[in-house]
């Protein structure tokens, strides 16, 4: 199933990184109340990569996010996404490249008086050249992959925190992204269908060429990592361009960590 | 075909709208009042004026001949009759009928009190209205000091036509002159005349002495098969003296409704009633659109930061009002149809739904509804794709 998913639509291999910061300075706020958030990250991301972001609460994660996925206006430094340089780019610009995009939501945003299958098919309806039913029956795959075939048709106030996750993420891949950026996508999910959705988006990744950046806390998915990047204070403490750390000791160390904190 | 799928989406819009089917509900009540308020606003309005045409309309004619000096038909002037022989002179023209018009005093006949009654003075032989069974009856108006009394006059001037039907002999005093009922018409009453009567030229002259020799208030001119009415009516003005105004039987009824739009009220009054239906239902649509955008300002967001452009966002919200503006529309219609026949049978004023209001007011609440959205659209701009993570 997840197979013949994945293999919808082969990617090209993209001659270019994924995601490209360089010097990335962020601020909230202005004068005496200036904080920055953000301090002179450099990281790269290459398609079929998947990139852990972890790091205490408040120090940048989610700011990163926003900035990688053309949501935010960026202050100063460069990112570059699909060679888009977000810098000075037009909202047009932010937009289309936002179709490339999958963001999957610690709110999982869904619309309310959509069912499941709609919800995940205003992700398929970005697809061009898709007609109406192969869009819904894309949606129907995805929500399948994700153990929700039994809920196409239930609302978003009939399922589950879980369930809600998983219709988020079914939407988010959905729309076939070459960037997937996920905000603790497993919280609310328990370990088996954790494991299950961590394995897809892995997956996507090795099959797609679809870069992963995710945001988390779980210690359990840490294998599914090619890198983990620690985050402090608007710093990139590991596992960015600097110290591209790869072992396996170090996913455990950081994984460890995670749980302790 | 394939195309069509393409472009077929999730019906976004609707499910927004049926989502909460109390507030849908509350939202219809309203437009639908509004439409309500306009129609019967508007359905007055152009009553009233059209009733102040309502024997106009009968006329047999496709030009009319007015003195210039005329403001109204509660205040014909005079012309001379000789310029509807003139008028023969034209190929186009196929025959007139002169016609006398005034308001004079009836006496009703069992209370004795007096009242003003449109009376029309014509030769018994022309033809005067379209209704050919007026041709049957006018005959007994060669008898001098017979009339032919309307029968929907308003009640104040007798029970004429009761007792007419009854066989009772009909007299009364017609502009302190003895007249006999001889017959009865159905004309209405119109704007400047609770009540109408019919007589031959040579009594209307007998009740109305003082008219000057060879002077008539109307020249209705009929035109041969296949005649351009405008035409004709712009060479008859080149030909015609400027003693004489020539209009076609359209502009004639407009003269006399401007008349009455220029010197009353009425248009005023309620043409702001139908405003007033269209602020409060702006205000209504408003509402809703506006709170249904701010509860769903999340998704929105959510929608834009998966790619969505923001002209889909403001299509939605749009289609919104679209479908607003149709469901509101629909009940509007059906009991402005129920009221419209209430009015007439309690007021016998002509008050019809007719294509031309129907669509006036659907692009009122079209406007309405439209207007309302693009100013919940503002709203939108509130939708920061950055705040959902």
């Amino acid at each position: 199933m997840l197979s013949s998913l994945l293999a919808t639509t082969p990617r090209p291999v993209a001659p270019e990184p994924s995601v490209q910061l360089r010097g990335l300075n962020h601020w909230y706020g202005s004068g005496s109340n200036r904080r920055q958030v953000i301090q002179g990250v450099d990281l790269t991301i290459n398609p079929g990569e998947v990139v852990l972001l972890t790091g205490p609460s408040g120090c940048g994660k989610t700011t990163l996010l926003t900035l990688v996925g053309a949501l935010r206006q960026v202050m100063e430094g460069s990112v570059r996404v699909f060679g888009l340089e977000l810098k000075g780019s037009t909202r047009g610009q932010r937009q289309q490249l936002r179709r490339s995009i999958g963001m999957i939501f610690q709110g999982h945003n869904l619309l309310r008086c959509l069912s499941a299958e709609q919800n995940v098919q205003m992700g398929a309806d970005l697809l061009p050249d898709l007609g109406y039913r192969a869009r819904r029956d894309l949606a129907r795959e995805w929500l399948r992959a994700v153990g929700l075939e039994d809920h196409l048709g239930k609302l978003p106030h009939d399922l589950s925190g879980g369930q809600k996750q998983r219709v988020a993420i079914a939407r988010a891949l959905a729309a076939q992204p070459r960037l997937l950026l996920a905000d603790e996508p497993t919280a609310a999910l328990d370990s088996r269908t954790g494991r299950e959705v961590v394995d897809l988006l892995k997956g996507l990744a090795r099959n797609q060429d679809c870069a992963v950046l995710m945001v988390t806390h779980d210690p359990r998915i840490l294998d599914i990592a090619d890198r983990v990047v620690r985050m402090e204070d608007g710093q990139l403490i590991d596992g960015g361009d600097g110290e591209r750390l790869w072992g396996a000791h170090r996913l455990a160390d950081t994984g460890r960590e995670s749980a302790e904190g | 075909m394939s195309g069509f799928w393409q472009r077929c989406r999730i019906p976004l819009a609707w499910l927004l709208l049926t989502r909460q089917p109390a507030r849908l509900a509350v939202a219809l009540a309203g437009i639908a009042f509004a439409g309500i308020l306009m129609f019967m606003q508007l359905g007055f309005r152009d009553g009233l004026f059209d009733a102040s045409v309502t024997v106009h309309k009968l006329f047999d004619a496709d030009l009319v001949l007015m003195s210039p000096r005329t403001m109204s038909s509660i205040g014909m002037a005079g012309f001379p009759r000789r310029r509807l022989v003139q008028v023969l002179a034209d190929p186009a023209v196929r025959g007139t009928t002169p016609v006398h018009w005034n308001l004079m005093l009836w006496r009703n006949p069992e209370t004795r009190r007096t009242r003003s009654i449109l009376t029309i003075g014509f030769e018994p032989g022309d033809p005067l209205f379209s209704d050919p069974s007026l041709a049957a009856k006018a005959h007994v108006l060669n008898q001098q000091g017979r009339v032919l009394f309307d029968e929907r006059s308003r009640p104040e001037f007798g029970p004429i036509a009761s007792w007419f039907r009854q066989g009772r002999t009909v007299e009364t005093e017609v502009a302190g002159k003895r007249v006999r009922v001889a017959g009865l018409v159905a004309l209405g009453p119109s704007f400047g005349a609770d009540g109408n009567m019919l007589t031959s030229r040579e009594t209307f002259l007998r009740l109305m002495p003082n008219t000057p020799p060879g002077s008539i208030e109307l020249g209705l001119i009929r035109l041969r098969n296949g005649s351009d009415p405008l035409q004709v009516a712009e060479r008859l003005r080149q030909m015609l003296p400027d003693d004489v105004s020539v209009y076609t039987k359209q502009g004639f009824e407009e003269f006399e409704k401007n008349y009455w739009r220029s010197s009353t009220a009425i248009g005023f009054i309620f043409t702001l009633g139908a405003a007033m239906g269209f602020i409060v239902g702006c205000v209504i649509v408003y509402q809703i659109l506006y709170s249904d955008v701010s509860d769903h300002l999340p998704e929105y967001a959510t929608l834009m930061a998966m790619g969505y452009r923001l002209i889909n966002l403001l299509g939605v919200v749009a289609r919104e009002g679209l479908l607003l503006a149709v469901l509101g529309y629909l009940p509007a219609w059906v009991a402005g149809q129920g009221l419209y026949a209430l009015v007439r049978s309690g007021t016998k004023l002509p008050v019809y739904m007719n294509h031309e209001r129907s669509l006036l007011v659907f692009v009122l609440i079209l406007a309405m509804c439209m207007g309302s959205a693009a100013m919940a659209m503002r709203k939108l701009g509130d939708a920061d794709p950055a705040e959902i993570f």
